[in-house]
């Protein structure tokens, strides 16, 4: 029985982290190089979230399912904003120079945003408190117990990834990401818009992000400008270990990563080493298979 | 040519510029005031434990300066941010006391953090005061570090009573940070205490403090079917741990240490945290004349906004500089802390106030519940 409530609740946390690993995979697709402001946007969608609250309230009444809608879908928009504006500045007049550049620029990015929030004038470095945005029920299955969050945070995620799905390939969009991922020259050579996909790219990574930032402070209500530190972290690792440009991968590692965690902080002893038992997975796992679980791995012909 | 003579004579005036400043610097210190540094954790995660603190202290030499001053001079509070990181103390430690001249220090809340600083003070033989660290290790530093507290031994014993008398508690699981010197002590005595109040110990685990999952830990618990959970952790931490263990059904009572005092708790823990207990220093419905006159002038100072334990500690700790300095009759490093180590029966609003021969205070502690989204006082507990 426990170890089917430890296995609700990593799925749980996994397909948040999914949800990040997501954005990473997307951005690592098409420009490979590794967006590190990445869990920033996460953070700023759950501030946006923090902000919109009491609008959500006036607007249709404390804790609706419209209103929980409403907050989501405004603090997606704003971090797809947010995401496609970093690209614009930092990332796009580097374009042409070595990705170690890049790297290097987004990690700066990364700490730039989460600095300048810490500030006094913008959220101040305390935690605050997340608000409910949904009434939440504590369900009980069998011996089964979470909350009804958990549920909804399952659902959504597994319709947005269902959806990331239909959209990178059933869409004309999506063919040309999957071009220009492919090979960028010879997509613009086709008559592909190379800057709006990696706009549209960085868009949708975003806003995943922000959603996942919601999720994320659903289940755990203090929000502090470092917050998306730890869970980017570990959708990094997802990515990585389910074959970093891959969306299948993404989300397999993402859910593999939170049962792992939460497995692992449910042992005596071992608790203290969760996240040093999540990084020996990713060693063993490149180790066997370098591409990761479901990456292929590519001849780079020289 | 002229451009490198021209940088070279800049570079050369800012240099002097920088070296009078700096003279200009020590100098307006030793003209008149006391100077006295602080640091706190003014933001980060235990943002509300500093500012508390540092209100208190704020206070005491506003008071102190308005009656005239220490040995008729003025006391300067001069209070650095630690952001409520690991590093940062002994960085802005060491700035108060060779930039700005620090005489004596004032901090920290947090146990972690003042350890950072002790060594510094110490070997800089300046007086170092902590307000609220518990951990025994902190004044074990040496002899120039004193604290206005109680200890973690005592604490944990407190809390070891409470849960075998009150909460009539039998099995009890222990849920450890295992970043904090503060939480692994108070688990560390705490479960001395319960197992020899006759307790079962069922379950032990650990977890970072920031962490924002805690379920996989809180199954356990479960599975091990406690009467109760001790939670020695700060406020952010403990109200998420609440919330979570409410979610997976374990509806047992937690119960924690002074850790858990701000209004942060009930902030972000809301319903989750109702019916919870922890200890600390002082009740701000249950004081004496003193602590209500403490009470009134610190509503007055800061928007009506009611003290909690920290700010009183940090109050007193001021105070306890002031009475050592003038005791002393000197701002000599090494005067005042003699005079420090012999402080006795000093009125202070957490209590009567004596420093033992490791210098610490001997005090009581009090155990609050939170109802209503407030704290409760339960019950005083002597040493």
């Amino acid at each position: 029985m426990e170890i089917l409530q430890q296995l609700t609740n990593g799925l749980a946390l996994g397909s948040i982290y999914a949800l990040i690993a997501l954005g990473y995979t997307m951005v690592y697709g098409v420009l490979r190089f590794i967006n590190f402001a990445h869990s920033d946007v996460l953070m700023l969608g759950a501030y946006s979230a923090f902000f919109l609250a009491p609008v959500a309230e006036r607007l249709f009444g404390p804790q609706t399912i419209a209103g929980a809608l409403f907050i989501i879908v405004i603090a997606a928009a704003i971090c797809a904003v947010i995401g496609v504006l970093i690209e614009f500045l930092a990332y796009r007049p580097l374009r042409s120079r070595p990705k170690l550049t890049v790297l290097i620029t987004a990690i700066g990015v990364s700490l730039f945003i989460e600095f300048t929030c810490q500030h006094k004038s913008v959220f101040g470095a305390d935690t605050k408190s997340f608000p409910k945005l949904l009434a939440s029920r504590d369900v009980a299955i069998g011996g089964l117990h979470f909350s009804s969050n958990d549920l909804i945070v399952l659902v959504l995620t597994a319709a947005l990834l269902a959806g990331m799905w239909f959209l990178v390939q059933r869409t004309k969009m999506g063919m040309a990401i999957r071009a220009v991922s492919f090979n960028e020259k010879a997509a613009a050579l086709m008559g592909v818009n190379v800057n709006r996909v990696i706009s549209y790219t960085f868009a949708i990574g975003s806003a995943l992000a922000a959603i996942a930032g919601i999720f994320y402070s659903m289940r755990a209500p203090g929000i502090d400008p470092l917050m998306g530190v730890q869970p980017g972290l570990r959708a990094f690792i997802a990515a990585v270990v389910g074959g970093i440009g891959n969306l299948p991968g993404a989300a397999l590692g993402g859910l593999l990563l939170g049962v792992i965690e939460t497995v692992a902080g449910g042992i005596p002893g071992v608790s203290n080493y969760r996240d040093g038992i999540a990084f020996a997975i990713l060693i063993l796992v490149l180790l066997f298979r370098p591409a990761g679980l479901l990456g292929k791995s590519m001849v780079e012909k020289v | 040519m002229s451009r490198i003579l021209f940088a070279k004579s800049t570079l050369l005036f800012l240099t002097t510029a920088a070296a009078f400043s700096l003279v200009g610097c020590k100098d307006a210190n030793t003209a008149g005031d006391i100077i006295v540094g602080e640091y706190a954790s003014l933001t980060g995660k235990e943002a509300t434990f500093g500012t508390s603190s540092h209100e208190g202290t704020m206070l005491a030499v506003e008071e102190l300066n308005a009656a005239g001053g220490v040995l008729g001079k003025k006391i300067k509070l001069i209070t650095e941010d630690n952001q409520s990181k690991a590093g940062e103390s002994a960085t802005v430690v060491n700035k108060l006391i060779s930039k700005d001249g620090a005489g004596a220090i004032l901090g920290e809340v947090a146990s972690s953090r003042s350890l950072e600083a002790a060594p510094i003070c110490q070997s800089n033989s300046i007086p170092m005061i902590s307000p609220s660290s518990t951990n025994p290790k902190v004044t074990e530093t040496g002899s120039f570090i004193f604290r206005v507290c109680f200890i973690d031994p005592f604490q944990g014993t407190v809390m070891a009573n409470f849960a075998t008398n009150t909460l009539k508690a039998k099995k009890v699981a222990v849920f450890t940070d295992v970043k904090s010197d503060y939480s692994k002590g108070l688990a560390k005595f705490f479960k001395e205490g319960f197992v020899k109040a006759g307790g079962q110990i069922v379950s032990e685990l650990d977890f970072n403090g920031g962490d924002k999952d805690f379920k996989g830990q809180l199954t356990t618990i479960k599975g091990a079917a406690p009467d109760a959970v001790f939670v020695p952790g700060y406020y952010t931490d403990a109200a998420l741990i609440c919330i979570q263990a409410k979610e997976i059904g374990l509806n047992v009572p937690l119960f924690g240490g002074d850790g858990w005092e701000s209004e942060k708790l009930t902030e972000i823990g809301k319903d989750a945290v109702e019916g919870t207990y922890f200890s600390t220093h002082y009740a701000s419905d249950v004081a004496s004349d003193l602590s209500k006159k403490f009470v009134a002038a610190y509503k007055a100072r800061f928007n009506g906004k009611l003290p909690d334990a920290m700010a009183a500690l940090g109050y007193d700790s001021a105070m306890m500089l002031a009475d050592g300095m003038k005791r002393a009759g000197s701002t000599d490093g090494a005067k005042v802390r003699d005079a420090l180590a012999a402080t006795k029966d000093l009125d202070a609003v957490t209590g009567k106030l004596t420093i033992n021969e490791k210098r610490d205070a001997v005090k009581s502690a009090v155990i609050l519940k939170v109802e209503g989204g407030k704290f409760k006082f339960v019950e005083t507990v002597n040493p």
